[in-house]
Order: structure tokens, then C-alpha cells, then sequence
């Protein structure tokens, strides 16, 4: 197949988790649609609550029941709907064709397994590798994520290595299988700036050698904007703007996109005295407004936007919105 | 001559007993000081002592060794009887908005406590006091009735903020006020805490790990590594001509700006276990052989500008 043909590596299509509260129905994620090719970055920005977690949670089948049964929508990985794959084929994919490192290693790695066979562990259940040939390959990663004496590091429990480190253990476990997407949702955020460029790094180098596409989740516009090639940005479960970085950085469509980039403080010889902001808050995923679910907050609302929700239109720089700007 | 400083810190340390018996020098000869109307930003990665810093300049912690002298009174060995007086002068809000609370208190409670415990009024003007005082942080007079648990984040920050404003303090230290905050939240929180200090000719010192926030609000910026303060300078000075490396990494690591990185090696050494020397020194990467041995002094470069390494000439 002709690699500009091809098929997206990950299709989502109107995937959605509404949960039952009564009398409320909490629209999580709330029917949202994406593509992510092989070799890329897809940046998933918003705020608490907009439903970035829960996307990521819902696209790797990790919800605890009773949520496991609410998500809805297709995600198709190489062409297969993984929504319609039974439990015992989805754990074969996990760690294997995709991959997760979530924002807090420690809770996520576990205690009392030392990191070697942490990372070996998915090399024998999903590789077949043999216990040596899995230790050997376990070294190897420790080493290509950076850790110093790999040897050594393998041997070390979690609670001995550092936050940056165990950070780089956690996305040595999620990349020993080479999966073709890792879904990296606030993995740098509990570290400290220093440690985070170290980490985003890594995560870069990783990404242009193995050819692996990144769904990359954060609440943090400028790591996107240094990491991602596309960006998605949600609000109150749905994206609202999705777009190439550059694109949305310097000419953001959706007021809600705008407002964020414009209160994000810079480093600048001569700051703006006040920083603008976004009036009101998010609301909650029980009372979300009919129509666009930022008109309460917006300064560009016209009379359609109470009205109807306005769908997600444009390519490849699309915005759901009825009076967006730069147009 | 100027006004003298609101706040005059000298020598002060922090030590405590580490769980292996061993001395942490959570701080370790820390210099500041803090002119009235000014926002004094300390900022660093996690273990260099600020919010230790924070927190024994409020005398929430006993210091080891040092002075502290706020409006011209030593207060560094003050008791806790002593310092009664200076308590509705110096005032924190905390980064967790969530935790600082108490859940079981009517907002009207968690802000009537201040005056009740400095028996300020009397229980008939406390409510046009609590009322004042949740119009200044742009809070409805309605939200006095009601708990922590039915706020936002960025509200509850403004009721802890209005808690810290209640005894009309002169010094605020807001120790990661707007760390857990969302984006636009967080702008609203900045810009309140700005408009207060106008109206209300507020001192500020703001730790914080967020170096784009601290270009925005503050006037003057110390940048601590592991217990030391390794430079302090005017906030454009600290931001567009940083002398030790460890400021221009800490920059440079901030991303979004477009700037070639320059990537530290390393972790933040534990500080139960500082290096030897220049505690940066194993991650520096201009560190020269003395720097293993001897810690840098700080020196003075003018125009408010000092830098503690053994590299950068006066």
C-alpha cells in the first residue's frame, strides 16, 4: 500500500462514555473523533474535566467496571474496532501493539517486582522470549531510556530510583514490545522542569527511532507545542479545535483555544500587566448547557450557539464552532 | 535613603533529623529581602528548601540558625507567645486549595476564624466583614452560607486567599498558589492576587516551581538549588541576562519558547546527601575542579543583582 494512501494507524469515531447519574447523564467524553498516523504526535490538550483522561482510559479498555461497559464508538487500530475485541484479545494488545505511561510512575509500577523483570515481564508474555534472552533485552532498554548502570538499575526495587527515573522505567516497560502507539497521558507532569525536558527528549528520540505514533495527553499547551506535529483540544468531553500545531499556535479558530493560548503566561522583557482570562469556569459534566458548551464563557457568542452544538468542520485545521475567529 | 525592608532574612538555616539519623539541610544559609509593595518570587525544582524557606520565615517552622527581621524586629527566636502579634501581619495561602479547608466549616466559619481568634470586632460586624471580604476576591455575599466542597478550585482559591486577607496582613506568602489551577483559572488567580496587592499595598513573596507565572508577577526573583540561594536579581535582569548555570538551564528547560534547550544531566541530588563543594557541581556543565571542592560565595554584580558561583566574575 502507498504510504500516502494508507490508512490512519488509530481511527476513533464518535467515541463517547455518558455516565448514568440520575437524574443526570455525565457526558464524560461525549462522541469525539480523531485519526493518528504511524510515526506521529497527536497532543490531546484541555483542562480538568474536559475528558482527556477518560479518552485515554476508554482507547486502552482500562476503565473498572461498572464503566468498562459504557464506552461507545469505534477505535480502530490497523483497521480493528478493539471497542468489539474480547478482554483476552485486547490484554494481548496491551503492551504490545499499544502501550500506556501514565503521570505518576510510582502508583503504576509495581513495588515489589525489581524494574528488570518489570520490563521483562511483557518481552516473555507477549515475545516469547526466554527469561535470559528477556533480562538481556530488559538491559537494553534501561539503557536506551538513559538510565546510568543499566546492569544494576535492572536489579533496583521502584522505591530506589528517583521520579525521572523511575519515569524513564515506566516508558522502558510501555516501549519493550516496540508498540506502534503509546498513549502518554501527563507523563511529565509530577516532574520538575529540568527533569521534564529530559523526559520529552527521550520521549522524542524513542519516537523517531522506533516509528511510533504518540497520543500525547496533557493540560500543558507550551509541552505541546514543542512535542506534538497535530493538536486536538477538548472541552467539556468533546474537541472542540483540532489542527497542525502551528496552525492552532498562531491562528487558533475556536474562541475557547484563543483564550487559553492568550492567558498562558510568557516569558517576555515586557510583560502584559494582567493576563487575560477565560470568565466563569468549566462546567460540570452533569450540566452542561444545550448548544456549544462554552457559550456561557465565550465574548464571540451569537444567537446560533445556545441553540444547536455546532459540529467539527474544516480540514486539516477544523473547529466546532458557529462564529470562529480567522475566518 | 530608601525605606528600610519590610523583611530582612540573613544566614537563615532549616536542619532537621533525616530518618537515617543524618542532618538535611533543608536550608542552608539563605539571604532575602523584601521592600514594601513587592513581590519577592523564590523559585527552584522540588527539594531546594522554598517552601521550607516559606514556611520558617513565618515562623511555622523553628529556624536552626539565622536572623529574620520583619519591619525592623528580630523575630527569628521569638516564642510562639511573642509572636502572636506578628501573625495577622504575615498571612499563607496554600497550593492545594482542596486541602487547606476545612470541610466541615460554612465558608462564613473558615473566615470568621481569624477575627474571632485575634478577637477583632464583634459578632454583630463580622458579617458585613466576612461580606467585604468576599467582594474583594470577586466572590458572590452568598457563598458564605455554603461549604468548601461546592466550589471550583479557582473559587476555593479565592476563599483561601480572602481567608488570608481577613487581619488586612502586609505580607502574603503564597507557596504554589496557582500550581494546581487550571489555565484560565489560573490567570484569574494571578490577576486578583495582583489587583490586591495595589489595592491593598500587599507584599509578596511567591514560591513557585512555574517560571512563566513568576515572570508575570514577580518584581524581583531568587533562584534556590538545594538549601542556597545560587542567584538573586531584578525580575528582567533574572529572565533575559541569568549568570549561573543553573538559572539558564532552569530557563531554558521551560518550554514553549522556542530556544535551544540546554538539557541538564542528572537528577536534583537528595538533600539528606548534598555534593561536596558547589552542590550544582555534578550537573553543571561549566563546573571547573575548585567547584567539587568549595562552596561559591555569593557575590554581588550591582544593580540588585548577586550570583553564588565560582565561574562568573564580578
Amino acid at each position: 500500500m502507498p504510504p500516502a494512501e494508507a490508512a490512519p494507524l488509530l481511527a476513533v469515531r464518535e467515541l463517547a462514555v455518558h455516565i448514568p447519574d440520575p437524574p443526570h447523564l455525565l457526558r464524560a467524553v461525549d462522541g469525539i473523533s480523531f485519526d493518528l498516523d504511524r510515526g506521529e504526535t497527536l497532543g490531546l490538550v484541555g483542562e480538568s474535566g474536559s475528558g482527556k483522561t477518560m479518552t485515554a482510559m476508554a482507547l486502552m479498555r482500562l476503565l473498572e467496571p461498572p464503566l468498562s461497559r459504557l464506552p461507545t464508538g469505534e477505535v480502530l487500530l490497523d483497521g480493528e474496532d478493539l471497542m468489539r475485541l474480547p478482554e483476552g484479545a485486547m490484554a494481548a494488545l496491551r503492551g504490545h501493539r499499544l502501550s500506556m505511561v501514565f503521570q505518576e510512575p510510582m502508583t503504576s509500577l509495581n513495588p515489589v517486582m525489581r524494574i528488570g523483570a518489570q520490563i521483562a515481564e511483557p518481552l516473555r508474555r507477549h515475545l516469547g522470549l526466554f527469561r535470559a534472552e528477556a533480562a538481556a533485552r530488559a538491559e537494553e532498554m534501561l539503557r536506551l531510556v538513559g538510565l546510568p548502570d543499566p546492569a544494576r538499575q535492572a536489579r533496583a526495587w521502584p522505591h530506589e530510583l528517583s521520579g525521572g527515573m523511575r519515569q524513564r522505567a515506566m516508558i522502558a516497560i510501555a516501549l519493550a514490545c516496540r508498540p506502534a502507539l503509546l498513549i502518554a497521558d501527563e507523563p511529565t507532569t509530577a516532574l520538575d522542569v529540568t527533569v521534564q525536558a529530559q523526559i520529552l527528549e527521550l520521549l522524542r528520540e524513542l519516537q523517531r527511532d522506533m516509528g511510533t505514533a504518540v497520543l500525547l495527553i496533557t493540560h500543558d499547551l507550551a509541552v505541546v507545542e514543542e512535542n506534538a506535529h497535530r493538536v486536538a483540544v477538548m472541552y467539556a468531553g468533546r474537541i472542540v479545535e483540532t489542527g497542525p500545531v502551528e496552525a492552532i499556535f498562531t491562528a487558533p479558530r475556536h474562541p475557547y483555544t484563543a483564550g487559553l493560548l492568550a492567558s498562558l503566561p510568557r516569558i517576555r522583557e515586557e510583560p502584559e500587566p494582567w493576563l487575560p482570562e477565560i470568565p466563569g469556569m468549566v462546567p460540570g459534566a452533569g450540566d452542561r448547557p444545550r448548544g456549544c458548551a462554552f457559550a456561557p464563557r465565550c465574548t464571540r457568542v451569537i444567537s446560533g450557539c445556545v441553540a444547536e452544538a455546532p459540529p467539527l468542520l474544516g480540514e486539516p485545521h477544523a473547529a466546532a464552532c458557529w462564529n470562529p475567529l480567522h475566518d | 535613603m530608601t525605606e528600610p525592608p519590610l523583611l530582612e532574612v540573613a544566614g537563615l538555616r532549616v536542619h532537621f533529623r533525616g530518618r537515617g539519623g543524618g542532618m538535611v539541610r533543608a536550608v542552608d544559609g539563605v539571604d532575602l529581602s523584601l521592600a514594601r509593595g513587592e513581590t519577592l518570587a523564590i523559585v527552584g525544582e522540588s527539594g531546594c528548601g522554598k517552601t521550607t524557606t516559606g514556611k520558617a520565615i513565618l515562623k511555622l517552622l523553628e529556624p536552626t540558625e539565622g536572623s529574620i527581621r520583619f519591619d525592623g524586629v528580630e523575630i527569628a527566636r521569638h516564642s510562639q507567645r511573642a509572636m502572636a502579634p506578628f501573625r495577622r501581619r504575615m498571612q499563607i495561602i496554600f497550593q492545594d486549595p482542596y486541602a487547606s479547608l476545612n470541610p466541615r466549616m460554612t465558608v462564613a466559619g473558615i473566615l470568621e476564624a481569624p477575627f474571632a481568634i485575634h478577637g477583632i470586632g464583634t459578632r454583630e460586624d463580622r458579617p458585613d466583614r466576612i461580606a467585604r471580604l468576599l467582594r474583594l476576591v470577586g466572590l458572590p455575599e452568598a457563598a458564605a452560607r455554603r461549604y468548601p466542597h461546592e466550589f471550583s478550585g479557582g473559587q476555593r482559591q479565592r476563599i483561601g486567599i480572602a481567608r488570608a486577607l481577613a487581619l488586612d496582613p502586609e505580607l502574603i506568602i503564597g507557596d504554589e498558589p496557582v500550581s494546581a489551577l487550571d489555565v484560565s483559572i489560573q490567570a484569574q488567580i494571578v490577576n486578583l492576587l495582583r489587583r490586591l496587592q495595589q489595592e491593598m499595598g500587599l507584599s509578596y513573596i511567591l514560591i513557585s516551581h512555574n517560571l512563566a507565572v513568576v515572570s508575570h508577577v514577580a518584581d524581583r526573583v531568587a533562584v534556590m538549588y538545594l538549601g542556597r540561594v545560587v542567584e538573586t536579581a531584578p525580575r528582567a535582569a533574572l529572565f533575559f541576562q541569568p549568570r549561573h548555570p543553573y538559572t539558564r538551564a532552569l530557563l531554558s528547560a521551560v518550554p514553549g519558547q522556542g530556544v535551544q534547550r540546554q538539557v541538564l544531566a542528572g537528577d536534583v541530588p537528595d538533600p539528606a546527601h548534598p555534593p561536596r563543594g558547589c552542590a550544582f557541581h555534578p550537573r553543571c556543565p561549566i563546573a571547573i575542579p575548585l567547584c567539587a571542592e568549595a562552596a561559591p560565595e555569593r557575590r554581588d554584580l550591582g544593580g540588585g543583582h548577586s550570583v553564588a558561583c565560582h565561574k562568573v566574575d564580578a
